[in-house]
């Protein structure tokens, strides 16, 4: 079956003057028509870039070195610059952080929609206006005629991410990349939003990419669900199996340092010793196993390959190779070989 | 107002707010200027010993409450007491200076790129004299950093060598310089990963403990500040309008602005997330210039009455310890 979006070994790398920051080491995961996938990491485990590396909007020093991002079986890494900007907004539309700051604060809000609507359709002005004020309505802006002629600074945090919501949605694409959608907006505000996002997304089909660190929201909001750490996929699977069967030391320190409401007797976190590693002296092996309770040897110098640990969950582990879960993604010399460099390991640690 | 006067501090609480007003002049106008009401008649007490969490969403004058508290901002009315003396200007002003600090809540902001660790840490010791010789004062600074989980020789290092969630650790090391017995962390881990963040939690709550110090708890995250407090406030539009013990607020909230801020909370839970009712709130806070008249949440709030939009309700203790500002309840 084809996917909608197949990105595959994707490497993103910012050629910066202290040295080479591998920003996205090697991401791979596919999407599907109407899906909702989240991508859940801290700050600089590469959730961001590789948004950007899949619209190709990173900013210098960064580059794509490698891998490869298929829309509709299309590939879309190499192609001219002229090709991918009809893919943006048309096809793909990303919708970031800060509403203060991704809009123009010299133009009014009706302007900058009509802008994204004139380049990406033929309409003329007038239908671009119509059709502005028709998004504005879907997205739950009262008296869109008014608000049109109104600037970013009149409007409030949750208004304009609404705005940026309509702007995106305008061309109707078929998958919404959502960079920390709600982050910079209050529980209420964060709750008016979601439900918007979660009833177009039923109403217009579409495929949402849904980038958070927050676990709430991946909850709410996501059927599938990818866990990145310092550039790369700790595990990726449906959000069932991530939020019960977590997979991955690192996934399960995460569930666990977060304060559960419902919890009334105050227990004490358990936090994730250590600090998020330095992109720019990545460890050799696993990048979590210096902050990883059961790291063993092997973890320091080999990076584990993905493994099926349950259907629809595969995670990159050798906890569980060791614990002979799963088997592995790529067949190249099979789970026997993994066994093999585990016990050399171990004995290595003996 | 006769209550003010003839009030009598209470031995049990370290800290008591009565009325406690702050307003800021905005110029609206050529000559005009309004009066932005950021905390409206704000009352509260903290017991020694005690976490009170204040929680609000932006705009809701929660950091308003704890600078002003802390004489930071001279409060346009009411009175502030700390262990049983009124703080005015004065030698109790001074000695309320040291027994009080602030954690902010970006530790990038929050610490001068041109100090060092140690000089930042000790700034509260060389302000106050607390040390007599260099000597005393450089052992002071490691046993600081050591309390927050950081080597001693870290002091002759800069802010930007460190990462978010140890800078947070010397902006705490910074606030207990001074051996003070009250703290108002300022979201102290709003700006920090969720690893990092329980970290610094699991911290402050040792450090508690040991020290047997008093916190006021500004977050935004209710599941953060329901984990690490004892009492919860419940702020809107400069208001407080609920308070009680976290537990009680969190099963039995009462006011129709918590209890919808409670259920907007995603759960990190996918099965909870389905059967989650999210009660969600129309439209946005209105702005703190031009506040609602009468109740400020009856804008937004389902269960507004003729008398919301006139009458202000009073903050009425309606079950033991649990305080609630609303007509219809």
């Amino acid at each position: 079956m084809q996917h909608l979006l197949e990105v595959k070994d994707l490497q993103t790398t910012f050629f910066t003057a202290s040295g080479e920051v591998k920003a996205v080491g090697s991401v791979s995961f596919n999407l599907d028509k109407g899906k909702v996938l989240g991508i859940v990491g801290e700050s600089g485990s590469g959730k961001s870039v590789t948004a950007y590396s899949i619209l190709q909007i990173l900013t210098h020093p960064g580059r794509i070195v490698g891998g490869s991002v298929k829309l509709n079986g299309k590939e879309l890494v190499g192609i001219p610059e002229d090709e991918m900007r009809k893919v943006r907004g048309n096809q793909i539309s990303i919708i970031f952080q800060d509403p203060m700051t991704s809009l123009n604060p010299v133009f009014t809000i009706g302007n900058q929609l009509m802008e994204a609507i004139i380049l990406h359709t033929n309409r003329t002005h007038e239908q671009a206006k119509e059709r502005a004020i028709e998004m504005l309505q879907l997205v739950g802006i009262n008296e869109p005629e008014k608000r049109i002629h109104q600037y970013a600074y009149e409007l409030s945090g949750g208004m304009r991410q609404r705005v940026m919501i309509a702007m995106a949605l305008a061309c109707e694409p078929d998958i919404l990349i959502a960079d920390e959608p709600t982050t910079a907006l209050d529980v209420t505000i964060q709750a008016q939003i979601l439900e918007l996002m979660s009833d177009l997304q039923k109403k217009l089909g579409m495929a949402i990419i849904m980038i958070t660190h927050d676990l709430g929201v991946i909850a709410n909001m996501c059927d599938e669900v990818v866990v990145m750490y310092a550039g790369r996929i700790c595990e990726r699977g449906t959000a069932p199996e991530i939020f019960y069967n977590p997979r991955h030391e690192y996934t399960r320190g995460l569930l666990r340092s977060i304060p559960n409401i419902d919890n009334d007797d105050k227990a004490r976190l358990i936090p994730i010793a250590g600090t998020p590693v330095d992109l720019l002296n990545l460890p050799k092996g696993c990048p979590f196993a210096p902050r990883c309770e059961r790291a063993m040897k092997v973890c320091l110098y080999e990076f584990p390959s993905e493994y099926w640990v349950a259907k629809d969950h595969i995670a990159s582990c050798w906890v569980n190779v060791l614990e002979n879960i799963g088997t592995p993604l790529e067949a190249l010399g099979g789970q026997d070989a993994a066994k093999g460099i585990v016990t050399e390991g171990e004995e290595a640690a003996q | 107002m006769s209550e003010i006067k003839t009030f009598q501090p209470d031995p049990q609480y370290l800290v008591q707010v009565r009325g406690l007003k702050e307003y800021f002049p905005i110029n609206t106008g050529f000559i005009q200027t309004t009066m932005l009401k950021a905390v409206d008649d704000v009352s509260f007490d903290i017991k020694k010993g005690e976490t009170l969490g204040l929680v609000g969403e932006s705009g809701c004058g929660k950091t308003t409450v704890g600078r002003t508290m802390l004489h930071l901002y001279k409060p346009t009315a009411g009175e502030i007491w700390f262990a049983g003396k009124k703080i005015e200007k004065g030698p109790v002003m001074n000695e309320f200076r040291k027994k009080a600090q602030l954690v902010f809540q970006d530790p990038y902001s929050s610490l001068n790129p041109r100090m060092t660790v140690g000089d930042i840490i000790a700034e509260p010791i060389d302000v106050h004299k607390l040390c007599a010789s260099k000597k005393e004062r450089s052992e002071r600074i490691q046993s600081l950093l050591t309390m927050v989980g950081l080597s001693s020789e870290q002091a002759t290092r800069y802010a930007h060598e460190f990462s978010g969630g140890q800078r947070q650790r010397i902006g705490i090391a910074r606030a207990l310089a001074s051996n003070p017995e009250f703290i108002v962390c300022d979201e102290p881990v709003s700006a920090l990963d969720v690893s990092i963040q329980a970290q610094v939690l699991n911290m402050l709550e040792d450090l508690q403990s040991q020290l047997g110090l008093t916190y006021l708890f500004i977050a935004h995250d209710l599941s953060v500040v329901k984990h690490i407090s004892d009492r919860i406030a419940v702020m809107y539009l400069g208001r407080m309008v609920e308070l009680a013990s976290s537990n009680e607020l969190h099963h039995h909230p009462l006011h129709p602005y918590t209890i919808s801020l409670l259920s907007a909370v995603p759960a990190p839970d996918p099965d909870k997330a389905k059967q989650q009712k999210r009660i969600v709130l129309k439209g946005d806070i209105p702005s703190p210039l031009h506040a609602p008249s009468g109740c400020p949440f009856h804008t937004r709030c389902s269960r507004c009455t003729e008398i919301c939009k006139q009458v202000t309700p009073e903050f009425l203790e309606v079950a033991p310890q649990h305080f609630v500002a609303c007509h219809n309840l």
